[in-house]
């Protein structure tokens, strides 16, 4: 559009009045598209630096989470502390019940020996006034680490009598300590770490024996309380991974067969109307109502198990199943009618037209429409928390039935922990995580998309 | 194409699966614990050492929703879809045992874990507080008596209440009725507070009680139905806050609040084992006793959640904040539990 300025408009006098008055009000018109204009942009920029300051917010408090410090030690598996008979082999005439109360027995038995040993041992060693302050020597290494080292005798017994260079997680505290976390002009009496604690952490860390590592733990361990370093992730994506199964496996076949049945088969009546009415309808309902149906009627009625997979990932059907449908009718009528006639004229039954013309042009809308719904129940916690989703799960769940969480109630539980300083940066770190699942999710539609779009 | 038979194929195995899930899911071998976010620390270290300790035993489960949710999720009922095991920061109440035997629940077996002690804290950069029970009542009731007549609450900053206090906004931040720490905040600070009141002893008993419990609604005090965190939220948006907090949260998180005394007593572990500190509550878990012998390991939990090992002195509940028990308590709760004496 050519804009008229003030010299391309000849001189008044030369103009009649009907000119006069469009160019007064074509001035006016375009003052008010320039208004226009500008008011788009700020809010589009309003919300670009909403977001900007969103992202940049969880970004510098959750990346420096993926790193956590881990003390560099010298484990000798001394024989004297690890007394313990030989793990039992199963022998060929013995029954599995008789060799698994053998073998657990034989786990008893390494329960009660003391793995702390072997760390202060260890710490003792490097910390030289460390023997005069025993309990501020054990807390350097976060509790946790005990069962690892246990696990590994578990799982190797001929470890015993071997060192070994292992990486151990510190205490949460001492994280929070190095990472500056915690203000470090503090007194004592407002400090979590004693006077000589502090003083040891920073003469190893000038050392390198204590360094800030990747942290396997967030991405590989189930949530913790009682060792808080070691909390994870695992417990929880495991948890989201088997709904998301439920979910794919249950909703999105559900809903496209729905689809295809009220696009292309259903009579056109007054309870196709009103089924449609109310998928629409289901579309709209808050998603904490289908919480408190999974709670009276899964829980309550079908005696599914509590907080389990299984249970989230019905609930979370529920509330895909519309998302998915009106997803998959709005890509099926954007299919000509041509190619179902065409089909039909060359003779093809309703059915051949539809599984073998239609369908697979309608795929790539229909897969994207079922990854967005995936996506959204990804994300959802409100329907979750009320099926008992929101407790504390030390474990990976195995199977579906298992008890679980799942990443988005991590979140919120990892909110609440009462070591604040640690947790500001867990709770980013999963926040991180399931942002980036969430976009590797809309990638994935985006490029269906892309890949097999046809234009007719 | 041909992916209808596929797809036919897999409807039906995703659909047995799902039946089959259902058919299966008949036996729980997990312990489920839900109730009060103030124990829900104590029993997640609990949970998770006791699934790290017994190889032969599942991890058991922690859910929160406060003492009162707890322990209605309770009393629902007996069976596979019942928790085992409600915390409680508070003693179960009697018309709670009544709904509990009226849904079958008739074998509650009480266990006191420890204590816990409640404080008063605010932000690290405001001002010291130096309290009594009555400085908090008269900042969060609805009506006051002055001059010998009730009247709507007029204090709007702490020196006008008591001139020692600092000259601040009054804001309060208690905890909300779904949390049993709510019960105690008010037995023993708000009520011991109002009736320092020579007033309010000239009333009738009922009277007196719904005086001094009934809180101002200007918008001075915020009930926090959530748990701490959201209560330091508070403190960190408004500097003037005093918020209430359990011991443990406080020691956690000593770099962003500080405490206040209360009757000159500085909350800690040794002012509230040697009872100088009021305002401390027992904690309770509450064991479903016809779940003993059905969920596998149920008795052992509750024997392994007061060992001495557990929650005695130097232990790791204590590192956590937990005031242990009197070993005398202890072996005699130990004696209850493994008798299964119900309430």
């Amino acid at each position: 559009m050519k804009i008229i300025t003030d010299k391309s408009i000849p001189h008044t006098a030369t103009l009649s009045l009907v000119q006069q008055k469009v160019i007064a009000s074509l001035r006016h018109r375009q003052r008010k598209e320039t208004w226009f204009r500008r008011l788009g942009y700020s809010a589009v920029l309003i919300s670009l630096a909403l977001v900007a300051i969103l992202f940049a917010n969880i970004f510098s408090k959750g990346l420096p989470a993926f790193w956590q410090s881990a003390i560099t030690l010298d484990i000798y598996f001394d024989p004297q502390i690890i007394a313990i008979s030989a793990k039992p082999e199963r022998r060929a005439d013995e029954l599995t019940a008789d060799y698994q109360q053998r073998f657990l027995a034989w786990q008893t038995e390494v329960g009660f020996i003391n793995f702390n040993r072997l760390i202060t041992d260890s710490l003792q060693k490097l910390v030289p006034d460390g023997t005069k302050h025993k309990r501020d020597l054990a807390r350097l290494v976060t509790s946790g680490e005990r069962f690892a080292l246990r696990d590994m005798v578990v799982a190797e017994p001929s470890i015993i009598g071997q060192t070994r260079r292992l990486n151990l997680l510190t205490d949460a505290n001492i994280d929070v300590w190095l990472k500056g976390n915690i203000d470090r002009s503090l007194p004592d009496e407002q400090q979590q770490l004693s006077a000589n604690m502090r003083d040891w952490v920073d003469a190893l860390a000038a050392n390198g024996v204590i360094k800030n590592r990747f942290s396997l733990a967030l991405f590989m361990n189930a949530d913790s309380r009682s060792s808080l370093a070691s909390a994870g992730l695992a417990g929880a994506f495991m948890g989201s991974f088997y709904m998301m199964l439920v979910v794919i496996f249950l909703a999105v076949p559900m809903a496209v067969g729905a689809a295809i049945y009220l696009e292309e088969f259903a009579p056109r009546n007054k309870l196709t109307d009103l089924v449609e009415v109310n998928i629409n309808n289901l579309a709209a309902v808050p998603s904490i109502v289908f919480g408190l149906l999974g709670a009276s009627v899964l829980i309550g009625w079908f005696n599914l198990p509590m907080s389990a997979p299984i249970v989230g990932g019905l609930v979370l059907s529920l509330m895909t199943l519309p998302t998915v449908i009106i997803a998959t009718r709005s890509t099926l009528k954007a299919i000509p009618p041509s190619i179902r006639q065409a089909a039909l004229g060359l003779g093809a039954s309703k059915m051949q037209s539809i599984f073998h013309h239609v369908l697979p042009l309608a795929i790539p809308g229909i897969l994207t429409g079922a990854i967005l719904g995936v996506a959204q129940a990804l994300g959802e916690t409100a329907p979750l928390l009320l099926i008992g989703m929101k407790s504390f799960v030390a474990s990976v769940p195995a199977s579906p039935l298992e008890q679980a969480s799942a990443l988005p109630v991590q979140i919120y539980l990892w909110q609440g922990n009462e070591l604040r300083n640690f947790f500001e940066a867990r709770t980013s770190a999963a926040i991180i995580v399931l942002l980036m699942m969430m976009l590797s999710l809309n990638g994935v539609a985006i490029w269906l998309r892309r890949k097999y779009q046809r234009h007719w | 194409m041909k992916p209808n038979k596929k797809a036919t194929m897999l409807l039906i195995s995703v659909t047995a699966l799902a039946l089959s899930a259902m058919a299966e899911a008949k036996s729980r071998d997990t312990i489920q614990i839900a109730g009060s976010s103030t124990v829900l620390p104590f029993s997640s270290i609990v949970a998770e050492e006791f699934g790290n300790n017994f190889a032969q035993f599942r991890t058991p489960v922690v859910g929160s929703g406060g003492s009162s949710g707890g322990l209605r999720q309770f009393c629902q009922g007996v069976g596979e879809n019942t928790i085992d095991v409600a915390n409680s920061s508070r003693k179960i109440r009697p018309n709670e045992v009544e709904a509990c035997k009226a849904n079958g629940v008739k074998q509650i077996i009480e266990i006191k874990i420890g204590y816990d002690g409640i404080v008063f804290a605010s932000r690290t950069d405001a001002a010291v507080f130096k309290l009594e029970p009555q400085h908090i009542f008269l900042a969060q009731a609805a009506k006051v008596p002055q001059a010998g007549k009730l009247v709507v609450n007029p204090y709007t900053r702490w020196n006008q209440i008591d001139k020692n206090l600092p000259d601040q906004d009054i804001l309060l931040a208690i905890p909300g009725s779904n949390h049993g720490t709510r019960e105690v905040y008010e037995e023993k600070v708000v009520i011991p507070g109002c009736e320092s009141l020579a007033e309010i002893n000239t009333l009738e008993q009922s009277e007196a009680k719904a005086i001094c419990t009934a809180t101002r609604n200007d918008g001075r005090v915020v009930e926090i139905a959530g748990d701490y965190t959201e209560a330091l939220a508070r403190l960190t948006a408004q500097k003037e806050t005093l918020g209430v907090f359990g011991l443990s949260f406080y020691e956690a998180n000593r770099d962003r609040i500080k405490v206040a005394t209360m009757s000159g007593v500085e909350p800690n572990l040794d002012t509230i084992i040697a009872g100088e500190y009021p305002v401390s509550r027992p904690l309770y878990i509450y064991i479903k006793g016809a779940h003993i012998g059905v969920v596998p390991g149920l008795q052992e939990y509750a024997l392994f959640h007061i060992s001495d090992t557990m929650s005695g002195f130097g232990s790791v509940l204590e590192s956590a904040g937990l005031i242990p028990l009197a070993n005398a308590e202890r072996e005699q709760t130990q004696q209850n539990i493994k008798l299964k004496a119900s309430l």
